[in-house]
């Protein structure tokens, strides 16, 4: 079992992906520099954080462009599992590879804090948590706030694939626990498919308690449990 | 001759150019006088401050650095891991472009750290602004904010902690200054400098254009009326570059191929080039034509005056920079051979063949110190008694109420959340205390060492009585880590002054390092790196005296991690200090003082020995795990100290004590040496023993909801939607 964590020029969060898997959990990671040809056999692919190609242009648009992308979009079109982070979730909408859009949040601000998110626990990437948990996750975004049209958000919410929403610690999602203005306050949604998932928050940065929160470790071994179990 | 108005642009004056004469023996021509301007300027060439920097203790068992003499100060934490760190202003550019000048002045610190081989892991900042209430004040207090944000947030390094002070007299001079604090390994780390004859100079990164040129002559070293004119001296930041400079750097920074590193800050490649070939002790050819430009027809004066952003000088041995090359094309980054350090002690600089100056470098780089202990003599503190309203003595609750509901509508008082969540205080996931503390805690992976570090300053103190508010400047910024239970180890500082060819200006700067002298000495420690940012005057009158302190602590992982929150109902409280109550002089310099009477006045005190003997219980405290929660009381006064630590948990206190008459000074004086802490009533007994030596009492308990005390109480929800409601004016 090796995970791949994507690295383009302006990631940041690939060290911190990286300590997350690794070092807190003991699963192999490698990167995937965005200039190489091929995957070098990872079986679950990380798009992390940062400003990939300084976001220029709109975020996550150039790096949907970068070659090392065409090898993902086979890999994942193929059924390989791929979890998108903040500027990765932004990158897999610029792909279409996830349906839907992240505009600027809606106080036009950067955002930075801790914010609850309801799990809907019934993906390969959330089974190992409890049906509605409340997780606290970081978020660090200033261009989170997710839109689609209303069929795409229809078909998200009757195919139960909106897997985290923002919500309070006692897990009510409406408007006021919403921190950048994304439809039903959603803060992460999965493909048809099932092996696509895209979130705003950053579950690499709650990775153990001491730094506030280890509730997003749960994330990378419910992907990895599912994959063990099905060989 | 020279004109008037030549020397003026940068910022010469005619006895420094008769200086120049002498030591080259000839007039200079254009080129070279650009590069004496730019050498000789405050920000490179520290020529009024050199004597008193001089003066101060700078090293310590910990440090690897001299002051100085590399782009920031070097700490050992031990387990062979080094903490860089240094403070930069850019005031006058973010006056200027709020927005670029805030991003560039990140960039710049961030280059620094990283020129040391160090991996940038903490951000902090310090800002001053005047009040909101001119449309022009919002727009710069908002462009500086997002200037931070939108640079510092692309780079993945934490902005940990600061603060944001507003105050009238910052009108047309904000200050900008910020933190960088670095990790590099002990044995690792990078210096400044060429090797031997024949190692190659190479720039990085940015290609060279016309932005900035006069940056550091110009903007950093005139007075202020005269620079909103110079909109082509601000340069403009490209994150994404830095970000990936910072990468590049740090992958070639353990190469064998690469003798030293160096960042291309104020004055460009002059300033970076020069002061090189000075640490090596060697000369140097540069030729100008080898520099990548944006524009084809730059001229060499302005090549090497260029302060475009985001470009690095290495030094590296001769023929050997193919597996640098490698690497920086790996990244993306432009890189050209510009010159070669020589034997001799000459800079020539080519444009191509022809040869266009040959000067000395110890000319360029010794400009003139000035001694300011002469003119500072003609300048006395004016003295004033402390004046006190008798409605300040007469106690009267709904007096008290109006006062204290009043004063939350200070900018100053309220919480700086809306600031800080703005920057990215989770990335490199080692964050244990968030902003929004006394001071922020950081782990150093792989390690048993905690680090604290706080950024802070108090320019009323330093108006009313320099030496003292230096002292207590330095106390404050040791508070602040000791509440936390770390040792503090090393200082930056942050100097923002007035003119220092003013008698006013030249006593508020002697006078500061007097007080930070006396302040090292008593916590025995040294300020290992600092920025001096001098001629901030606008409208006829200068800042508040304002230097600002950055300051790092340690602390072993096992220790159970305090804030000032209250954590249990319940808990005794305690307070550590002479009196609970404070003395006649504590509204002197307070923000009560200033919000109310409109005056900053009095007199300022500070004990430095009973305040090194205070930090040092209450560490122990903290390292013998018997205390919940500590905070000291400052900006603000106790009142301030109690809501800010009842209201992350929703709690109330419930003092057994009355306040006096004075209730003014009581609730609000800002006397020194005074710590809040929260503890188990189990413990109370270690607790006495531990604290036998020093005064401290206990004055009450956590409570489940408001403030009160045996004469008065305050509905706490009512404080602590006033606390939390934001500013004045959205920024």
């Amino acid at each position: 079992m090796k995970i791949g964590i994507a690295v383009f020029p302006g990631t940041w969060s690939e060290t911190d992906t990286h300590y997350a898997t690794q070092d807190v959990l003991g699963i192999t990671s490698e990167y995937i520099w965005h200039k190489d040809q091929n995957l070098n056999n990872v079986d679950f692919i990380i798009l992390p954080g940062g400003f990939s190609y300084g976001d220029y242009l709109r975020t996550g648009a150039i790096a949907s462009f970068s070659p090392i992308m065409e090898k993902i979009k086979e890999f994942a079109n193929s059924g390989g599992p791929v979890l998108g982070i903040c500027n990765g979730f932004q990158i897999l909408c610029e792909s279409n590879l996830l349906p839907g859009i992240l505009i600027r949040n809606k106080t036009l601000s950067f955002v930075c804090k801790n914010s609850n998110l309801k799990v809907n626990n019934n993906s390969k990437f959330t089974n190992l948590y409890k049906k509605d948990q409340i997780i606290k996750i970081p978020i660090s975004h200033g261009e989170g706030n997710y839109q689609a049209d209303k069929n795409t958000i229809n078909k998200l919410e009757e195919e139960n694939r909106v897997i985290f929403r923002y919500s309070s610690r006692s897990g009510d999602t409406s408007e006021q626990y919403n921190p950048n203005g994304s439809i039903n306050n959603i803060a992460g949604i999965i493909n048809d498919a099932g092996n696509i998932l895209g979130m705003m928050p950053h579950p690499e940065k709650a990775c153990e308690k001491i730094i506030g929160s280890d509730d997003g470790l749960g994330i990378f071994s419910s992907i990895i449990s599912s994959m063990v179990k099905n060989g | 001759m020279v004109k008037e108005e030549t020397l003026k642009e940068l910022a010469l004056s005619r006895s420094e150019y008769n200086l120049i004469l002498d030591k080259l023996d000839r007039e200079p021509n254009d080129l070279e006088l650009g590069l004496f301007g730019a050498l000789w300027s405050e920000h490179c060439g520290y020529k009024h401050t050199k004597k008193l920097l001089r003066s101060i203790k700078s090293t310590s068992e910990f440090t690897l650095t001299e002051a100085g003499a590399e782009n920031a100060g070097a700490v050992n934490i031990g387990s062979n891991k080094a903490i860089v760190m240094k403070i930069e202003s850019h005031n006058h550019p973010s006056a200027v472009e709020p927005y670029e000048g805030a991003a560039t002045g990140v960039g710049g610190i961030v280059r620094d750290i990283f020129a040391m081989g160090a991996r940038p892991i903490a951000l902090l900042n310090s800002l001053r602004f005047s009040n909101l209430e001119s449309d022009r004040n919002v727009q710069i207090a908002k462009g500086v904010i997002e200037g931070i944000s939108g640079y510092g947030n692309c780079l993945g390094i934490p902005n940990i902690g600061g603060e944001c002070f507003f105050d009238e007299s910052y009108e047309s001079n904000p200050l900008v200054n910020a933190m960088c604090v670095g990790l590099v390994d002990a044995d690792k780390i990078l210096s400044a400098k060429a090797d031997r004859p024949g190692d190659l100079l190479i720039i990085i990164g940015a290609e060279t254009g016309r932005d900035g040129i006069h940056g550091a002559s110009g903007l950093a070293s005139q007075n202020f009326e005269e620079t909103i004119e110079l909109r082509s001296a601000v340069q403009v930041g490209n994150p994404f570059l830095e970000k990936l400079l910072i990468e590049a750097c740090l992958e070639i920074s353990n190469f064998n191929e690469l003798v030293g590193m160096q960042d291309c800050g104020a004055a460009g490649i002059t300033s970076a080039a020069i002061e090189m070939a000075e640490r090596s002790e060697l000369g140097l050819k540069i030729d100008v034509s080898k520099v990548p430009v944006k524009e084809d027809s730059m001229t060499p004066y302005e090549i090497m005056l260029s302060e475009s952003q985001e470009r690095m000088l290495i030094a590296v041995k001769k023929n050997q920079h193919q597996r640098i090359f490698d690497i920086l094309e790996k990244w993306d980054l432009k890189c050209s051979i510009i010159g070669e350090f020589i034997e001799g002690n000459e800079v020539q600089i080519f444009d191509g063949e022809k040869i266009i100056s040959q000067t000395s470098i110890e000319a360029l780089t010794s400009p003139p110190e000035y001694d300011l202990s002469l003119l500072s003599k003609g300048y006395k503190n004016k003295k004033n008694k402390i004046k006190i309203k008798e409605e300040y003595k007469n106690f009267d609750k709904k007096i008290i109420n109006k006062y204290l509901f009043e004063i939350l509508g200070s900018n100053n008082l309220i919480s700086k959340e809306s600031i800080y969540r703005k920057y990215d205080h989770h990335v490199q996931t080692n964050t244990v205390v968030e902003p929004g503390s006394d001071a922020a805690v950081i782990r150093i992976k792989g390690t048993d060492k905690y680090l604290i570090f706080s950024c802070d300053g108090n320019s009323r103190f330093s108006l009313i009585n320099p030496d003292v508010g230096a002292q207590i400047n330095i106390a404050e910024a040791c508070r602040n880590i000791s509440v936390l239970g770390g040792e503090p180890i090393s200082l930056t500082d942050g100097l923002n002054f007035g003119d220092p060819t003013k008698p006013k200006g030249a006593h508020e700067l002697i006078e500061t390092f007097k007080g930070f002298n006396k302040a090292c000495k008593v916590f025995e420690i040294p300020i290992i790196s600092g920025n001096a940012s001098l001629f901030n005057e606008g409208h006829n009158s200068s800042i508040n005296p304002t230097p600002i302190i950055g300051a790092m602590g340690i602390m072993n992982n096992k220790t159970k991690i305090i804030n000032k929150n209250f954590m249990n109902e319940g808990d005794y409280i305690g307070v550590i200090g002479k009196s609970l109550w404070g003395t006649e002089n504590g509204l002197s310099g307070s923000e009560f003082q200033s919000f109310f009477d409109k005056t900053i006045s009095g007199e300022i005190n500070i004990n430095l020995d009973f305040e090194e003997k205070i930090q040092k219980n209450i560490r122990n405290l903290i390292k013998n795990n018997l205390i919940n929660s500590a905070t000291d009381i400052s900006l603000g006064g106790l009142i301030m100290g109690l809501i800010k630590s009842c209201e992350k948990n929703n709690l109330g206190v419930n003092i057994d004590k009355s306040i006096p008459n004075n209730w003014a000074g009581a609730l609000f004086g800002e006397d020194q040496s005074r710590i809040i802490f929260s503890f188990d009533p189990k413990n109370e007994k270690l607790i006495k023993e531990s604290l036998s030596n020093v005064d401290w009492e206990k004055i009450g308990l956590v409570s489940k909801e408001n403030i009160k005390f045996e004469n008065i109480f305050f509905e706490s929800d009512d404080l602590f939607l006033r606390y939390n409601k934001g500013f004045s004016t959205d920024i």
